[in-house]
């Protein structure tokens, strides 16, 4: 009997280690397999039985489930996984194998169209590998939606004698967790895409800059580079190709301002992770001073399947000029919270309320935060933007690294305004005044606020309009996104504090 | 215990011998410290700036410059709360700040028997199970007070 258990930490966060020591007591003949989680987490534990070749779920399974679901009578069974409404509606090309295969066994990788893309880009010349990438639309998933090929391609033509490969794991934003998820259940298609672009750019060397927050995304990812450079996708010699290219992951340590591609150069080389002003773009003067691909992780590991299926594949998905799949984390005060792969321009209000369900306390949805810390909170009247980072950008907004928290009426604005400035007050980098000194005179004035004092509001708007326009990064430059995104569509957070005062 | 008790000069040799080749040495020199003496010990600095030619002041920049890296050790164990927006939007802030005054503990304070440090964290990137909390390397999803107690009585506070 094959029993499929996620590794994943959401899954383990839920109970998954109880779940599989039950199964083992209750069945120690049974060959037990773990995985990446599927992405439906409000049923982690998710147990699947293969059934006549057919994979059955169960979830969300407690220790007490396994006799019924070992006898196929379990009340949590849930029929064939690939056939469940969240399965079947996704287009899964980043996340086709999470969840379905055992992330560290290269052979299962293999066996679902692994390491095809690195074979196809090792029979081409460097501009093709990058022009194949440019054909694919690829833009940057981390949250700015810079066009992957065009950074390639600068990294392409600088003449140096060493040229590096980063990867961006550093994932701070609350509400996304693609990057761990794609790191925990399918590892190896980072390495893949990351092989990928040191050929197409010539870089022999790479790094993941992965945040220490995810000690099983750390673990996972150091023993899969071990087990590639074994089985020599990684090396000097690349697939027999007589190509050269090796990584190391890199743990970071803490400081969120490190997601920003400058400050975690400047980390990986040792250094405070002190945002650098650009130009120099990293591209010509990145890790150490090379020229240097600074990519986030889901942009990486969906290369590969770029070049498996074909560049003009990948573009045919989306909308207007974000082509191919975003990779959405549903998360927050949600029924039905997890990681929905779909093409660009599916609407904000079918992914809060037909994919998630609407909240998990059941009363209405007042805003969602989508991108992150640093990104706006949409009212339930922007419900019907599509999906889209030039469409959410005219809505005010930006789809970041496409993570959505649900709040419900509960919330109170002024505070989720206030906690935006402190966030930016604690992380800031100390480089730059407007984000250093902004931040703190923030927290100050929307104290002001709440205390009645209307004087105070309009100096808010100034304060977030230096902020915008002064800081040298996205930290300082992006939090006045929440903070006057809840000033103005939740007006009456900020009003009736005076009302209560007077 | 007092920071020199944990020092040992051979085996900081040895951790800085086996990382001084790296490109960018310092976080991983680092992080190998701390997991050997539980956090980075003041009599090692002179040691680590030789090694790297780096400046006392930079080392030091380094170091308080990152949540991580501590200058005295924590308690056995740390319990790591998220404050981030989707812990927040399921009622994380409350269970902290619960938990916290029943402690009579601030963030980054210790129970007075050493047992456990609570400490804030931004994400655990377990935002579609929130409210998440993090015992040591352990993740735990949909935490409750009572999950708290329970995982506070484990670690033996």
């Amino acid at each position: 009997m094959k029993i499929y258990v996620p590794m994943d930490s959401a899954a383990k966060a839920l109970g998954a280690e109880d779940v599989v020591a039950a199964l083992r007591a209750a069945d120690p003949k049974a060959e037990i397999i773990r995985t990446g989680t599927r992405g439906m987490i409000w049923l982690e534990p998710l147990v699947e039985v293969e059934i006549d070749g057919v994979r059955h779920g169960f979830g969300p399974a407690e220790p007490g489930d396994v006799a019924g679901i070992l006898d196929g009578t379990s009340a949590k069974a849930l029929g064939p996984v690939e056939e469940l409404d969240w399965m079947k509606r996704q287009t899964r090309l980043t996340f086709a194998r999470v969840g379905v295969i055992d992330p560290l066994s290269l052979d299962d990788y293999q066996a679902h169209g692994g390491l095809k893309g690195l074979r196809i880009a090792l029979d081409l010349s460097a501009q093709q590998v990058v022009d194949e990438v440019k054909t694919s639309g690829l833009r940057g998933r981390g949250g700015a939606g810079f066009p992957t090929g065009i950074k390639w391609q600068t990294v392409h033509d600088a003449e140096a004698p060493q040229k590096y490969i980063v990867c961006n794991a550093d994932e701070g934003d609350s509400g996304t967790f693609a990057d761990r998820m794609i790191m925990e259940g399918d590892p190896f298609t980072l390495i893949e895409g990351m092989a990928i672009a040191g050929l197409g750019v010539g870089a022999t060397k790479g790094y993941v800059y992965l945040r220490s927050e995810y000690p099983d995304a750390i673990a996972v990812m150091t023993r899969a580079v071990e087990l590639a450079r074994a089985a020599g996708v990684l090396g000097h010699d690349i697939l027999g190709s007589g190509r050269a290219f090796d990584m190391e992951i890199r743990k970071g340590a803490g400081a969120y301002v490190c997601g920003e591609e400058t400050s975690l150069l400047n980390s990986l080389e040792g250094k405070r992770g002190v945002v650098r002003a650009k130009p120099p773009l990293p591209a010509l003067e990145g890790f150490l001073g090379r020229p240097t691909v600074v990519n986030n992780v889901i942009s990486l590991a969906t290369v590969p399947v770029i070049f498996e299926k074909g560049a003009q594949h990948y573009a045919d998905f989306g909308l207007g000029r974000s082509r191919g799949t975003v990779t959405l984390q549903i998360a927050g005060n949600v029924a039905r919270g997890g990681l929905f792969e779909t093409a660009f321009g599916i609407s904000l209000g079918e992914v809060v309320n037909d994919l998630g369900g609407g909240t998990a306390s059941g009363r209405p949805v007042k805003a969602v935060q989508v991108g992150g810390p640093l990104g706006a909170y949409m009212p339930v009247s922007k419900f019907d933007t599509p999906l889209g980072y030039e469409e959410f950008d005219q809505a005010g907004g930006l789809i970041g690294h496409a993570g959505l928290t649900v709040f419900d009426d509960g919330t109170d604005m002024l505070g989720m305004a206030r906690f935006a400035m402190e966030f930016c007050a604690v992380e800031s980098c100390g480089k730059c005044t407007p984000c250093r000194i902004g931040a703190v005179r923030g927290v100050e004035t929307l104290d002001r606020i709440a205390e009645g004092d209307a004087a105070a509001l309009p100096l808010l708007t100034d304060l977030c309009e230096t902020m915008t326009d002064g800081s040298l990064c996205a930290l300082g430059g992006f939090t006045p996104f929440p903070v006057m995104s809840a000033v103005t569509h939740f007006p009456d957070d900020f009003a009736r504090q005076k009302e209560a005062a007077e | 215990m007092p920071a020199s008790a944990d020092y040992d000069a051979a085996e900081l040799k040895l951790i800085i011998a086996a990382h001084q080749s790296l490109e960018g040495p310092l976080l991983p020199l680092l992080h190998a410290i701390q997991d050997s003496f539980g956090h980075i010990p003041a009599k090692a600095h002179a040691q680590i700036c030789d090694a790297l030619n780096i400046t006392r002041a930079e080392l030091h920049g380094v170091i308080s410059f990152y949540h991580d890296f501590r200058e005295a050790p924590a308690g056995r164990h740390v319990l790591k709360i998220c404050r981030a927006e989707a812990c927040q939007s399921v009622g994380g802030n409350e269970l902290a700040e619960g938990l916290l005054s029943k402690l009579g503990l601030d963030w980054h304070g210790t129970t007075p028997n050493g047992a456990v440090t609570i400490e804030p964290v931004y994400c655990l990137g377990l935002c579609a199970c929130a409210p998440a909390a993090m015992v040591d390397d352990r993740v735990v999803g949909r935490i409750d007070a009572d999950r708290l107690d329970r995982l506070l009585a484990e670690a033996g506070a």
